[in-house]
């Protein structure tokens, strides 16, 4: 038993972490730091970078641009990333559709779409949430009805995040309405510019458009964008939310701004000195950290077993690192307001964005990350999981 | 990194397993143990010995077995699954401890093999009734006295001094009562004249012991280590001592844990097993968080507790202190709840486990005093 890198995965931490910090504009970093809203156009332009050097989807099958790192250098890839403020490559590109299509897509599919993924060449959307389907997923009702060598798609998704940028929309779709839920479900690949689908902005609790609502009325999808068998897309939702699951924890993230806090810290002032001589807010930020060890030990741990089971079923352990994960990030941005305190109160407006410090954004971030409770399998969902699944109840 | 036991590892940790299951299977095994007059049975003692675990931590040329923390790790998580009454934490880990990081060649050789076949017993007299959990804060005095010493003074809560021979007592040798430096240890044997203990069982079901020391004169070889530097012997002795606990107090909520599960499944209300409501579902998920992530932090301290360097050990220590204290804590309290009103009771399993844990919650440092050490220390991430 042995807690320590070795020497080649500390080398491979350094060399990520400089290619990050040298590579990456600055100017970027800065903004997801700061929790300042992100262009498309950065985005794209990050993500294009790390591409260029083989990183953009690092663990996606060989042929297709992996690279074949064991599970403890992808946890290092993805915590340096996260500590260098880096934006994550595209969750719907990179960890959603692209494995899916990888694994159980045909090979004119994977031509066709898969180094346009990585790329960023087309932006992908996650249609899977509907009004009436949540947590429950399986009870979504959108329709897929086959007319010749067409689907014709009837009904509604929501929640789409980011969908307002996107070029395409992998959906679950109901193809059999005989079959009961799970079973008549098919995973289908959407052009976002088809006649027939519109789509609504939903304005979030920080004030953001970031996610809306997608109508689809009679949209023509050419039958060759089914993803491998009719019927069976709850099974390829199934992988592709398990592989979701484990990134989720977010640990570089939570680490970057709890550094950032006990930077700022000790240039707010507060009564005679600054708030990082008040005993009782480093002991918050202190709790903070020693829970976060504790997670990041639990996720090597989890992530050590990961090399010894079968990859394709979800780990239940995992929902732990969902939970506290999510739990964590939001403990972060909490300090962050207070840190902020009444600087936190003015709401940033389009037109001085630019001028204003980060106080202003402190709320607006802690309000948008009491989503990662909501999303990805809610907290209480996984709590459901590790209740059935680990302890037989 | 990795997590993998090696084979030496695995082999101790099914014996040490298989040796507590069947000698403590039931609550009324480790009852009948506690009321024997040193609170354990010599007999186990013995057995331990044979087991090899008395001699674990000592080098192998001094007569032990050459383990390390993680060894030790093995064994106190799985004594501590099954509530071993024994006194392995306050003989091996502490008293031992700091015979082995500061004994002479020739004290160790004199108490090692004792020690590792069962015959002799150690104790750490460190606690004061002012110092609470600061380290450095030593009243009792030890004067020069012709070649040797002169310690006269008071400790309080020594773990299992009743069933020691040899003493490991601290003892100011200079500066003020508050000074780190000027602190030194000794060797006392059990029944130095002018030495007189007042034992006493703790709320735990274990042994401790109120010490008064007057005039008790030492020989000059009884000095531990070299004179006015024990603190930072102290520091890692309590620090290892941490780390053992953590891991002991991971092998009780497990316990606990598993009894509680256990319990949903079977106990019957409103016609349903009761682990069928969906509330105590989640209480039980939440214990399980609970105790893997203190699992994460006992290991944790478990591979910091080795290094001698105190200002990269000592916060590392800590926050695994306050992270399994937590724990600890959230896991008793709510297997109490969860098991109703028989979960109150001592002719329970589980409430016995819960006291352990209330216990080890108070040794070494609560939650506060361990959050301050981590928070002083500038905490455990760089600022960016
Ligand atoms: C900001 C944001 C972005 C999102 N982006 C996308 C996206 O891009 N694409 C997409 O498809 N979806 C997206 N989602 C949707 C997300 O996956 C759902 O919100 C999530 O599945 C929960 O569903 P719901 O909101 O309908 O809540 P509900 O399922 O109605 O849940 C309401 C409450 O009940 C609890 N609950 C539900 N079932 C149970 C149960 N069995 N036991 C105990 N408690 C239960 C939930 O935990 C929750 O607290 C996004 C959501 C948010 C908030
Ligand atoms: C110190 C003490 C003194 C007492 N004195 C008396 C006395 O003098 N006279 C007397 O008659 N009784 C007495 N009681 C008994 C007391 O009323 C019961 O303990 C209590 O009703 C709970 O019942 P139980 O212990 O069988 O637990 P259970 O009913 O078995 O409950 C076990 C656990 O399941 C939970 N639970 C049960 N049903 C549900 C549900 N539907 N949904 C969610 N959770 C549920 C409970 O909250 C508890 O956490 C005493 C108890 C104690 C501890």
């Amino acid at each position: 038993m042995d807690l320590r890198f070795t020497p080649e995965e500390t080398a491979f931490r350094q060399e990520v972490r400089a290619f990050f910090r040298s590579e990456i504009p600055e100017e970027i970093r800065r903004k997801v730091s700061e929790g300042r809203s992100l262009a498309r156009e950065d985005y794209v332009t990050s993500q294009r970078i790390l591409n260029a050097k083989g990183w953009a989807v690092p663990h996606w099958p060989k042929e297709w641009g992996g690279q074949e790192w064991d599970p403890i250098r992808r946890y290092i890839f993805m915590e340096e990333l996260m500590q260098a403020a880096v934006p994550l490559p595209l969750q719907f590109n990179c960890f959603m559709v692209g494995p899916v299509i990888a694994a159980f897509g045909n090979e004119a599919q994977k031509a066709r779409f898969l180094p346009r993924i990585a790329n960023l060449d087309d932006w992908w959307c996650q249609g899977f949430s509907e009004p009436g389907a949540g947590s429950d997923l399986a009870s979504l009702k959108t329709r897929a009805v086959r007319d010749g060598d067409h689907y014709i798609v009837d009904g509604q998704k929501t929640w789409t995040t980011l969908g307002q940028y996107a070029d395409w929309i992998f959906c679950l779709v109901r193809t059999d309405p005989t079959a009961k839920k799970q079973a008549g479900i098919s995973f289908l690949l959407i052009d976002m510019k088809s006649p027939g689908i519109s789509v609504r902005p939903i304005i979030t609790i920080d004030g953001r458009h970031e996610v809306n609502e997608v109508f689809f009325d009679s949209v023509r999808v050419p039958a060759e964008n089914l993803v491998g068998e009719e019927n069976k897309g709850w099974d390829y939702a199934k992988f592709l939310l398990a592989n979701e699951r484990t990134g989720i924890a977010r640990i570089g993230l939570t680490k970057e701004r709890v550094a950032r806090v006990k930077r700022l810290a000790r240039e707010t002032p507060a009564g005679a000195g600054t708030m990082w001589d008040d005993a009782d807010f480093r002991a918050r930020v202190a709790t903070i950290e020693i829970e976060l060890k504790a997670l990041e030990i639990t996720q090597m741990r989890v992530v050590a077993a990961q090399s010894r089971r079968d990859a394709s079923k979800p780990d239940p352990a995992s929902s732990i690192l969902k939970i506290k994960g999510s739990e964590l990030q939001q403990a972060a941005t909490e300090l962050l307001v207070e840190l902020a305190g009444p600087l936190s109160l003015p709401a940033p407006v389009a037109n001085d964005v630019d001028a204003l410090g980060w106080e202003a954004f402190a709320a607006p971030t802690y309000l948008n990350t009491r989503k990662v409770s909501i999303y990805g399998g809610s907290n209480e969902i996984q709590r459901n999981v590790i209740a059935k699944a680990i302890l037989g109840l | 990194m990795d997590f993998d036991l090696t084979d030496e590892q695995s082999l101790l940790k099914d014996s040490v397993t298989r040796w507590a299951a069947s000698r403590y299977g039931s609550l009324e095994q480790v009852e009948a143990a506690r009321r024997k007059p040193l609170g354990f049975d010599e007999g186990a003692w013995a057995q331990l010995a044979e087991l090899g675990l008395l001699g674990l931590p000592f080098a192998e040329e001094d007569g032990g077995f050459g383990g390390g923390p993680v060894e030790t790790l093995i064994a106190v998580e799985a004594l501590g699954r099954h509530l071993a009454p024994e006194p392995y934490l306050a003989s091996v880990v502490l008293g031992g401890g700091a015979l082995r990081l500061a004994g002479s060649a020739a004290q160790r050789e004199a108490l090692i093999p004792g020690i590792a076949e069962g015959s002799h017993r150690l104790a750490l007299a460190h606690g004061e009734r002012q110092a609470r959990y600061d380290r450095f804060d030593v009243a009792t005095t030890a004067r020069r006295d012709g070649g040797g010493w002169r310690l006269d003074g008071a400790k309080c809560v020594v773990l299992n001094a009743d069933a020691a021979q040899t003493l490991v007592v601290s003892a100011r040798t200079a500066g003020g009562r508050r000074d780190a430096d000027g602190i030194s240890l000794f060797l006392v044997p059990a029944d130095a004249p002018g030495l007189t203990l007042k034992p006493y069982p703790t709320q735990d079901g274990g042994r401790a012991a109120d010490l008064v020391l007057e005039g008790v004169a030492l020989p000059a070889d009884a000095l531990l280590g070299e004179a006015d530097a024990g603190l930072p012997v102290i520091e890692r002795v309590l620090d290892e001592g941490i780390a053992a606990l953590s891991a002991e107090a991971v092998g009780v909520m497990e316990a606990l844990h598993a009894l509680t599960v256990d319990y949903l499944k079977t106990r019957k209300q409103f016609g349903t097993a009761i682990g069928g409501f969906q509330a105590l579902q989640h209480r039980a998920v939440d214990m399980f968080v609970a105790l893997e992530q203190a699992r994460s932090m006992a290991l944790y301290a478990t591979m910091m507790a080795g290094s001698a360097d105190a200002a990269e050990r000592g916060p590392a220590v800590s926050a695994a202190k306050v992270q399994v204290n937590r724990a600890a804590r959230f896991v008793g309290q709510e297997a109490v709840q969860l098991h109703g009103g028989i979960g109150m009771t001592l002719e329970y399993l589980g409430a016995h486990l819960f006291r352990r844990l209330t216990t080890i919650e108070y040794l070494f440092g609560d939650t506060p005093h361990h959050l301050r050490r981590v928070s002083d220390a500038g905490g455990l991430l760089g600022a960016a």
